[in-house]
């Protein structure tokens, strides 16, 4: 296992403890909500306005439509508490709701149009140097781990996400924004788990991509480098 | 040493990188490609380039944020809840 990898894997375990606190508190905002405690109405509003929102934003591209959504879904959440048997689930039953508001939104105009994505789009450039293959790949160290997102990186993020094909779309904000597990994510979109993650693996590389070309014309700080040290065959 | 199967093992890596970051694959298939990005720095370079931008993708939240909900927004939400629960217990 390399260091980078063994890093990542204490960080991811890390981010999963850190979620699991979360669906706690979720969990008990539920239980609270179906038991009709009076305080839990406030908080839920609190705690998934906002989450609601930005999912929809993202997915419906105005702000209008968004805020629409967000107010059915909470609407449809109130009027239908009573079909949350288990209150674990709470987090993608309100983001199938979403989902379902985002749909009847839906402007074709403003998304990107539905395609499928290829892998073969995302493999970076290769090209040979005596006897190294080389690939073409901008240089990720100079992005500061856990650095607090400039604005004209979550421009870039930002735009990078939503010319995303919607399917696509809807899978990495489910996934990588809401923390979703593959399953739950399948279950919201209604479709099986491979599904989720083809089109996951595929958004992320589309974003990755985005990214590169943009550290390699901008950088951090500096310019694009080389890597590589793999001999030719 | 192996010579270094580099195109076929890296577009292996490539196409089940995301599920090795989450942590989706089994052990056996996880050794197989920590073995082989060990001796191939493209492949650790795109991987690490990978991980950062699921990084960035978790904590990213828009700087938009909602309106907060008018009375009105909120007195209708709050009678669905209450028409729910008073249904409900009348059950």
């Amino acid at each position: 296992m390399t260091q980078d990898q063994a890093h990542y894997n204490r960080k991811e375990k890390w981010q999963k403890r850190n979620w699991a606190l979360q669906r706690d508190i979720e969990i008990e905002l539920a239980r609270q909500l179906i038991a009709g405690e009076p305080a839990a109405f406030d908080r839920f509003v609190e705690y998934f306005h906002a989450k609601i929102f930005h999912y929809s934003w993202l997915m419906c591209g105005q702000r209008e439509d968004a805020e629409e959504v967000a107010q059915e879904t909470l609407l449809k959440v109130f009027e239908n508490t009573e079909q949350l048997r288990e209150p674990q689930k709470i987090r993608s039953w309100v983001f199938r709701i979403a989902k379902n508001a985002c749909l009847m939104k839906r402007r074709k105009s403003i998304f990107a149009p539905s395609r499928e994505l290829s892998l073969d789009e995302f493999m970076p450039a290769k090209n040979r140097d005596g006897d190294q293959v080389r690939i073409e790949i901008a240089d990720w160290s100079l992005l500061p781990e856990g650095e607090v997102m400039r604005s004209e990186m979550r421009e870039l993020l930002e735009r990078a996400i939503r010319e995303l094909p919607e399917t696509y779309r809807a899978v990495i904000l489910l996934r990588d924004m809401e923390e979703l597990s593959t399953q739950e994510t399948a279950q919201i979109l209604e479709v099986s788990d491979d599904v989720v993650k083809t089109r996951l693996h595929r958004a992320r590389l589309a974003i990755r991509q985005k990214l590169d070309q943009y550290l390699r014309g901008h950088g951090v700080e500096g310019e694009a480098k080389q890597h590589g040290t793999a001999p030719a065959r | 040493m192996e010579p270094h199967q580099h195109d076929e093992k890296c577009k292996e890596v490539f196409t089940l990188l995301s599920d090795y970051l989450n942590l989706e694959l089994p052990p056996e298939a996880c050794q197989e490609i920590e073995a082989h990005i060990t001796g191939c720095q493209p492949c650790i370079d795109f991987a690490e380039s990978l991980r950062k931008t699921v990084d960035l993708c978790r904590r990213y939240r828009p700087a938009e944020l909602p309106t907060p909900l008018g009375r009105q927004a909120k007195t209708q939400l709050l009678e669905a809840y209450a028409r729910m629960l008073a249904a409900r217990g009348g059950k």
